[in-house]
């Protein structure tokens, strides 16, 4: 068991060096690590955002507010079908629970009618990629000439994941526009987006930058204007919107299709300053499509007000004053500087889908980060002193061997860690110090079963080998157990406390792979070598 | 060459099982104290489990706190508590959930902000919805039992039933005493304790495998000897390595405390407090749980009929 073939034994000092080879770039200054060789390793371990400063936010798509549009949306088709295109008379209204009720008033055309609005219903795959079939994404109920058209469960996820996955593309493009490339924006679970950004001091404009809708529609303003006295009612067809700078004044404004272009539309928005009063706005230019839509509506209203309306706020209502033909045009609302760099990315960037808000945040200053950063070290530092003065002073110099095992752990630990550029956060050092604590639990169950095997005086070879076979699955059992708490830790886990796991993890692994193979190699060579009589443990 | 000491002379010979009577009942009493304790003073959860914002500040000489709360008092953000956060410029500011949805709580950030001036340095933000802190509840209960449970499988495949039933005694006595500690001392109860009471878990766990690991051995070495005796036998062996290893973790978890930070001064006062209160049992409840449920060992193949003979014997 003490003799060690000679590839046996490179290849554990191999792995050994490989794992300080990837700490190596932590402890080296920059100015250092510039100018290794690019075969070498030279990444540093990923730091956390508890270290390094930075926001954590995770925001939640709004699903009442989605199905609210998904339900206009449908409504709006219902009608295009049914009258638009077959002149089929009907009435529409939306149930509380969101579910649509269609009356048709053509007695003679109930059958078509249910035939077209069967069309409207698109299969879904339901489950993770289609396994569980298709179900459809509509659901209509019918009582005699009422319809009942609702979303079902199935289609509803189709549409939130799909919301999901274009927040997820439109923050990205956001983000990108905005310099922030180092924030990583990921899924979590069906209905949830993590956007995590280091070195924000004030995350305000990344707040903004995610989380506004930004859909911008222009929409003629209603004839009859709010005067502010009690009991006023909205006409028909019109809503009221607060302005977005002083939400007390109200304005009311078309619905109607007819009335409204959409801002989905746009091309291109880009910050500027209005020629004659200098003030700063947003231009933008529409596609063909917008362009021509917006075109007419203008032709048709010259004179009249309209809104342009963000997120369902009003930013300026200004007179039509000559038709807007060529497609490109201006948002003025006392807007600064900063409001119309900001407004012109998330325009350009496209709207999202559907409403987002924050759920969670987490958001560590930068002084925080570095003290914690510091205290880490020094704990890390004064921790690891403490262990190998404590191994030296119970068992002489068995605990120096114990030592070089230990610091051999520690390079491989944080070399693993640096390799698979996992990310080490305050807890993940806390976890480091613990395993360094625990490891030489493994070779104090070695350390013992020798000295109980002298004990029971078996020979000085003897006693070591029977001392490390013995010891072994004690180590194994032990190590496995904790493993599982890990692994457990991990799966719960969101960010620092996953840091934890890891860290804990890897160091157990680490540690049963010292305990098995380092420190057996340095007994095996310090019995072939110095040939003892006694055992000094 | 270095002296070694030995902590733990040779041949020691504690008879411990006759105090495990005693042990068993000082704690089942524990026990009860900390589910009373846990019942009715509650715990003092973080907003990890409660939900609402924290702010950590620090301020540029030391904090006035009287005056921060009166400032913060004024603006209406219904119960919030101030506490002074390892120096005396660092101060932590919670308070609850707003009514109003995610807009509200921003809203409330910026008041506390305009409030403090900007002479304040904003170490740290956190804010949890009602709804991630419900899930987080749910996630932190989940884990603790899957854990125990995984921790359950393990042992019994790897032992007899009668072990494992004696490893999870002794790690929800870990944890209910922990919970105890926590409904008793009001100190914050946050996700990173359950990391803590998680990692207790595996490390109590690591000391009763190694102790049980010894019995079973012994088990088979020395058929006609009483259980009692053979236990006292197993612990007496392993009680060098249990100190020491102890000892070492202690020693690493002490340098956590005093210089890792505030951050993660509760976690590291909790595995502290874990170490102890595991060490303690996997000697006094692991270990003589096995001789009330009798414990023995169903032979392998290779020890043959002597110790099948041994298990018929009444």
């Amino acid at each position: 068991m003490f003799r060690l073939s000679l590839w046996k034994t490179l290849s554990i000092l191999g792995i050994v060096f490989l794992g300080f080879l990837f700490a190596l770039p932590n402890v080296l200054p920059d100015s250092v690590l510039k100018q290794m060789p690019s075969f070498l390793p030279n990444k540093r371990v990923v730091l956390g955002l508890d270290l390094q400063g930075g926001s954590h936010l995770l925001w939640e798509v709004d699903k009442q507010a989605l199905i609210r549009t998904l339900t206009q949306q449908l409504r709006g088709d219902v009608r295009q079908n049914l009258w638009n295109e077959n002149k089929i008379r009907h009435t529409i209204s939306v149930r509380k629970d969101g579910a649509l009720v269609v009356t048709i008033t053509d007695p003679d055309k109930v059958e078509k009618a249910a035939e077209i609005l069967k069309k409207l219903s698109q299969p879904v795959q339901v489950g993770l990629f289609g396994t569980g079939g298709t179900a459809k994404e509509i659901e209509i109920a019918r009582e005699g000439n009422r319809f009942i058209l609702r979303y079902s469960q199935a289609g509803l996820d189709a549409r939130i994941r799909r919301a999901v996955e274009q927040a997820i593309e439109v923050i990205r493009r956001r983000l990108d526009e905005l310099g922030m490339t180092e924030a990583t924006i990921q899924q979590q679970g069906p209905e949830r987006i993590i956007v995590q950004a280091p070195g924000m001091k004030d995350p305000a404009t990344l707040k903004k930058a995610v989380g506004q809708t930004a859909r911008l529609t222009f929409q003629l303003l209603c004839e009859a204007q709010p005067t502010g006295q009690p009991g006023e009612r909205v006409p028909a067809g019109c809503a009221e919107m607060p302005d977005a700078k002083n939400p007390a004044m109200k304005y009311w404004v078309q619905t109607s299709r007819r009335a409204t272009v959409e801002g989905a539309d746009l091309v291109d928005a880009q910050p500027a300053f209005d020629s004659r009063t200098g003030e700063p706005i947003v231009t933008f230019r529409f596609n063909q499509k917008g362009a021509l839509r917006f075109g007419k509506l203008t032709q048709k209203n010259v004179g009249k007000p309209f809104a342009i309306v963000l997120d369902g706020k009003v930013v300026s209502a200004p007179v039509i004053q000559t038709p807007i033909l060529g497609g490109s045009g201006q948002i003025s609302g006392r807007f600064t500087v900063e409001e119309t760099k900001l407004l012109a990315i998330i325009l350009r960037s496209g709207a999202l889908p559907a409403k987002l808000t924050i759920v969670e945040e987490r958001t560590v200053g930068p002084s925080l980060g570095s003290d914690s950063i510091r205290a880490g070290v020094m704990a890390s530092v004064i921790g690891l002193v403490a262990v190998l003065a404590f191994m030296i002073f119970t068992y002489g110099f068995f605990g120096i061997i114990a030592d070089i095992a230990l610091i051999a752990n520690l390079g491989m630990l944080v070399g693993l860690l640096t390799a698979f550029q996992a990310t080490l956060t305050l807890p993940g050092i806390a976890g480091i110090v613990l395993t360094l604590g625990m490891a030489v639990d493994s070779n104090v169950l070695v350390f013992e079963r020798i000295r109980e095997e002298l004990r029971a005086g078996r020979s000085v070879l003897n006693a070591l080998e029977t001392g490390f076979s013995r010891a072994f699955g004690t180590i194994l059992d032990a190590n496995i157990t904790t493993l599982i708490a890990a692994v457990v830790l991990y799966g719960l886990g969101s960010g620092p406390v996953r840091g934890f796991a890891v860290t804990l993890g890897i160091g157990i692994i680490t540690t049963v792979f010292t305990a098995y193979t380092l420190t057996r190699l340095i007994v095996a060579f310090w019995v072939t070598t110095a040939r003892p009589k006694t055992i000094p443990i | 060459m270095l002296k070694p000491i030995k902590l733990v002379p040779d041949n020691t010979n504690i008879r411990f099982m006759p105090w495990s009577r005693v042990a068993i009942i000082a704690s089942t009493i524990a026990i009860l104290v900390s589910i009373a304790g846990a019942v009715m003073l509650g715990l003092n959860f973080g907003i990890d489990f409660k939900g609402g914002t924290l702010i950590e500040i620090r301020t540029e000489g030391p904090a006035n706190i009287t005056e921060l709360r009166k400032k913060i008092g004024k603006l209406g953000l219904g119960s919030f508590e101030l506490q002074e956060f390892g120096d005396p410029r660092d101060i932590l500011i919670r308070f609850e959930t707003q009514p109003g949805g995610e807009k509200a709580q921003q809203n409330a950030i910026n008041r506390v902000k305009a409030a403090l001036g900007d002479k304040v340095d904003y170490r740290r933000v956190e804010v949890v919805g009602p709804k991630v802190s419900g899930e987080l509840t749910k996630d932190g209960i989940i884990a603790v039992v899957v854990a125990l449970l995984g921790v359950m499988i393990y042992i019994w495949f790897r032992f007899e039933w009668q072990f494992a039933l004696g490893a999870v005694a002794s790690l929800t006595h870990d944890v209910l005493l922990t919970i105890g500690l926590f409904a008793f001392t009001r100190m914050e109860f946050n996700l990173s304790i359950i990391a803590a009471i998680l990692t207790i878990v595996g490390y109590s766990l690591n000391d009763t495998v190694v102790v049980y690991d010894r019995i079973r051995e012994n088990m088979r070495r020395y058929k006609k000897k009483p259980l009692p005796e053979l236990i006292d036998l197993s612990l007496n062996q392993m009680l060098s390595r249990t100190i020491l290893t102890s000892l070492s973790t202690l020693a690493a978890l002490l340098s956590l405390y005093f210089f890792g930070g505030e951050v993660i001064r509760g976690f590291t006062f909790t595995m502290i407090w874990g170490v102890l209160v595991g060490t303690y049992s996997s000697i006094f409840i692991a270990a003589p749980i096995l001789i009330w449920l009798g414990a023995k060992l169903i032979p392998t193949d290779e020890e043959g009929k002597a110790a099948e003979v041994e298990a018929a014997r009444p």
